[in-house]
């Protein structure tokens, strides 16, 4: 959020001539500005018409009416007289919308539905993804060469039987013998006449049509009916299920059984028996109730929640302790050689988070990890395996990981701190700890909190570490869930969400956005609590 | 959209203004063009109009989109550019990271913003026919020129929905210089391996890798299935049912029982901090006679100096030791504008010996085609590989299989490191935790 909103306000703050500011009246734009200014909002409009000719061919009617809506108040913002400072506030406000705001919405859109594997799609698509599965080859019925005709705009598949005698027909009308006009040299059946005989380029442009064909085999529908899916090559197929579009469900043709919309995005049986494929319906607060209601989850969930806290609160602690130490540490003005001290306590920081995590997890191997097997001269540490020495780990690592940001932090506040306060500290003779307790920290603190507080919000969320050091291991016992000791809230939702017997975006969005709430009620009380620090100015 | 007003506050220059007039230009250049395809793929539904129009030879011929990765690209670019000869139609391979591949496939195809074609192991299946975004293929009689466990492989509710190019499995890998004669049983393999150890020629009697977090039923299951343990049984129509979990049966509670006598606690055979690298790295140096392991590891045994001999997989039980096989192929979009086109291609292209050759000498991995196997199996540890392989179980592509990876390996992983009372109480939990995640 923080990231857009930085955008709004310095559009806000972008250098106005304070001349036109004062003046009532709107001066004239010079004729070049004039016809720059209709040029690119032509530019904008030209790929919003294209973007809305787009929409309105695949009826997406909803994205339209916004887009058309911020087309239109584009035009207007851009054409009438006036307002500038809506003229920049625009851009700014437009990608808060589309980055933040859009982003957000959408998400808590997706927490109430049932979006996830096998309800991805419309109802439409699943309907016709289960009929194209059904569609079974009949068992020993034989392959057809396979020549595709058409005439009058119709298409006609054209077969020759294995004993020679051609057969054509289409969708409604079935196979029928006919004389064929032209044979191929092996006999087979290409050309009938009245009728045009597709060649290879003429099927690619009718590919829908002509794989769409179904000629019946016989007057018998349930004898099957022949279709080519490359043109060349024709089979019998029979459906297994028959879709019934005034009642809406599937009938198995060999059972009998019918699968009936159940109102959770799929047809199911009576009994439960369900087909593959569904589609995405709201689901209301289904995902909300089964985060605290499913016993498999909310046993986990508050030891995971007391360690997330613990994890971020620590990972703050440590490194903003040891980065604060060594820019003190660094800042002397008499020590020599600060720049190399300074980049290779940068170094860690420069490595991605993910690929650490990886090396740290191979160093901390018990037997062949390079801190047991050199360091601690062949000790025999289980650092990843044991619950609370993981737990040390993964905040061991991420020390090491995180240092360097606060280092750097630091070592800018310290360098901007009046060098005054502090001689004048020294001449009272308080002792280098007072000045640092009374006077430098608390300095310190006015401009570094807000950053410790990102940084908590951070670490509360800090995927990587956790998940390539130990994956959330040592696994907790008592749960059907992937979930361990030193799993935080994000890993554990990922590994809820999509760890299971398939991907569930709507559970995902729903966890998110609980842990949405954590932070923000704890950033805000936060924030609110540093107030009082800078009164100390 | 945004970026061009903003520019529009700046103050204007000759170079400004030109750059919009320009752009102007090309905004409605690109509008009408982008008009008239898209007029022109809505109107080619509609018969008549395109049908009469569609004498040009190859001006308007469909182009294919194929998802692959670097290592495959290269291998199907020759067959591409014969196809393009043959029929006018561009295959355009789009290199992707093989890890995305999947998942970016369900998401796109629904839009129908997603490729003709995709590469990739079988066991995606499960997952790309409940969403509904893979369509059957129809091999014919062609798919009598295939290893037979490579399209059962590819058939998913009784039907094909791919053509297979490769089946992988694994194998156990000797090097020849510490233990000469091949083993048939597990606990033959484990006494040379001892041996080995004891003459001083070795350091360790075995190696699998085992991820720290994981264990790894993958590689253990051959030792799994010998003892008689399945992870699920196969229903009627063959293939696996979901409702049927293999795992709690005696040979289980056996495999269990075995895994922490075979641990950390017992004799050491498999050892929880050795992972996939280690093995490899021990292995390669000559530090351990036996490495149970996949055709991926070979080039780098061979050029690391091991006199490499692959040997069936060594038996625990009186089963037989079936490995999982992992087999891939290509597979055509249920979206897919193209369908026809992609079908050729992939049925009657991709099917020919010169490109699953091709594919062979690129990846290494056994042809599914059993023409090009044959001449690829000159090469005696690509002929043990696929010939254990016939032998072995396509791994389950039902959505289900994903339930049962964490669990699984979690607990091989807890019974090798030892310290677990009860062995076969331990697998028993486990298996009633995956039934209750499959049921939910």
């Amino acid at each position: 959020m923080s990231g857009a909103s930085a955008v709004g306000t310095l559009e806000a703050e972008s250098p106005q001539p304070p001349v036109k500011k004062q003046r009532k009246q709107h001066a004239p734009d010079s004729v070049l500005g004039t016809l720059a200014k209709i040029a690119l909002l032509g530019i904008v409009d030209a790929v919003a018409v294209y973007v809305l000719i787009q929409l309105a061919s695949q009826h997406e009617w909803l994205i339209f009416a916004v887009a058309l809506a911020v087309t239109l108040v584009i035009n207007w913002i851009y054409l009438r007289r006036g307002g500038l400072p809506a003229k920049y506030l625009a851009p700014g406000v437009f990608f808060l919308l589309l980055f933040q705001v859009f982003v957000m919405a959408y998400s808590t859109y997706i927490a109430f539905t049932n979006y996830g594997d096998g309800h991805n799609s419309s109802k439409e698509d699943a309907i016709t993804s289960i009929q194209l599965a059904a569609q079974e080859r009949v068992p020993d019925s034989p392959q057809y060469a396979n020549t595709v005709l058409e005439k009058d705009g119709t298409f006609y598949l054209l077969v020759t039987e294995p004993d020679g005698t051609a057969k054509l027909g289409t969708t409604g009308e079935p196979l029928h013998e006919v004389t064929p006009s032209t044979t191929s040299s092996t006999g087979q059946a290409t050309g009938v006449d009245g009728y045009r005989t597709l060649a290879f380029t003429d099927l690619l442009q009718n590919q829908q049509a002509v794989t769409a064909v179904k000629a019946p085999i016989s007057d018998n529908p349930a004898d099957g009916s022949l279709a080519t899916s490359d043109g060349s090559t024709a089979y019998v197929f029979a459906p297994k299920l028959k879709y019934d579009a005034a009642a809406d469900t599937f009938t198995d043709t060999t059972t009998g059984a019918v699968y009936k919309d159940n109102g959770q995005g799929a047809f199911a049986t009576a009994d439960g028996q369900q087909l593959s494929t569904g589609w995405k319906i709201d689901v209301g607060f289904l995902n909300f109730q089964r985060a605290f209601t499913d016993p498999n989850l909310s046993g986990p969930l508050w030891q995971v929640t007391l360690w997330t806290f613990a994890f971020a609160f620590f990972s703050v602690l440590t490194t903003f302790a040891l980065g604060l130490f060594l820019a003190i540490a660094f800042n002397r003005a008499d020590l020599r050689g600060k720049r190399i001290y300074r980049v290779l306590m940068i170094l860690p920081y420069a490595f991605p988070a993910f690929l650490s995590g990886l090396v740290w997890s191979g160093l901390l191997n018990p037997e062949f990890g390079f801190i047991n097997n050199t360091l601690l001269g062949g000790a025999d540490i289980p650092w990843l395996t044991d619950p609370w020495l993981a737990k040390f780990s993964v905040l061991l690592v991420n020390l090491w990981l995180g240092y360097p940001y606060m280092f750097l932090v630091c070592t800018g506040a310290l360098q901007s701190l009046p060098e005054e306060v502090d001689e004048a500290a020294r001449m009272d003779g308080a002792s280098a700890w007072r000045i640092f307790r009374s006077i430098k920290l608390p300095l310190l603190l006015v401009s570094i909190a807000p950053l410790l507080i990102s940084s908590f919000a951070f670490n509360f969320n800090n995927f990587n570490v956790i998940y390539m050091l130990t994956g959330g291991g040592p696994r907790f016992d008592g749960t059907t869930y992937d979930v361990g000791a030193t799993d935080i809230l994000i890993t554990m939702v990922y590994k809820v969400a999509f760890g299971g017997t398939g991907r569930d975006y709507g559970l995902a969005s729903a966890l998110a956005i609980i842990i949405f709430i954590i932070v923000a009620v704890i950033s805000t009380v936060s924030f609110n609590k540093t107030k009082s620090l800078e009164e100390i100015n | 959209m945004k970026v061009r007003s903003e520019t529009l506050n700046k103050s204007v220059t000759r170079r400004a203004f030109a750059i919009g007039s320009l752009g102007t230009a090309a905004a409605a250049a690109l509008a009408a063009c982008s008009g008239g395809t898209s007029t022109a793929s809505s109107s080619s539904a509609s018969t008549s109009a395109a049908a009469s129009s569609s004498s040009a030879p190859t001006g308007a011929a469909a182009t294919l989109t194929l998802w692959t990765d670097a290592e495959r690209s290269p291998a199907l670019k020759d067959i591409a550019a014969k196809f393009k000869a043959d029929k006018g139609i561009e295959v355009k391979l789009v290199v992707k990271d093989f890890a995305s591949v999947r998942d970016d496939f369900i998401t796109q195809a629904p839009t129908g913003k997603g490729p003709d074609i995709i590469v990739g192991p079988h066991d995606w299946l499960g997952k790309l026919v409940q969403n509904g975004v893979v369509a059957p293929v129809q091999l014919g009689d062609k798919a009598s020129l295939f290893n037979p466990v490579a399209v059962k492989a590819f058939t998913y509710e009784g039907q094909v929905y791919g053509l297979p190019y490769a089946v992988e499995n694994i194998g156990l890998l000797r090097n020849k210089k510490i233990i000469p004669e091949a083993a048939t049983t597990f606990e033959e393999v484990v006494a040379a391996g001892k041996k080995a150890v004891a003459a001083g020629d070795a350091k360790y009697p075995f190696l699998v890798g085992l991820d720290p977090k994981q264990a790894d039923p993958y590689h253990l299951y051959p030792l799994q299935t010998s003892l008689g343990s399945v992870v699920f049984e196969t229903g009627a129509d063959g293939g696996y049912d979901a409702t049927k979990l293999g795992l709690d049966t005696e040979g289980g509670a056996a495999f269990a029982k075995k895994l922490a006598e075979w641990g950390d606690k017992g004799t050491k055979v498999f050892n929880s901090n050795i992972t996939a690298n280690i093995a490899k790295e021990k292995f390669n140096k000559g530090e351990s006679g036996y490495f149970l392991s996949g055709p991926w590891n070979v080039p780098d045994a061979v050029k690391g100096g091991v006199d490499l001999v692959v040997d069936p997989l060594p038996t625990a039980g009186d089963k037989p030791a079936q490995p999982f096989v992992g087999v891939n192929g290509f597979m055509i979009s249920a979206k897919s504008k193209n369908a026809l086109a992609a079908n050729e291609f992939v049925v009657n292209y991709l099917s020919l010996a010169e490109a699953q050759d091709s594919l062979f000498d690129q990846g290494g991995r056994p042809p599914a085609l059993i023409e090009s196997f044959d001449k690829a199996a000159a090469d005696p540890i690509v002929k043990a590989f696929g010939e254990i392989g016939t032998n072995g179980l396509p791994m389950p592509a039902i959505p289900q299989m994903d339930a049962v990876w964490a669990d699984w390996g979690a607990t091989e992983l807890k019974l090798i490191k030892g310290g677990v009372a009860d062995p076969a109480a331990e697998w028993k939990k486990m298996a009633a935790n995956i039934a209750a995640k499959i049921k939910s």
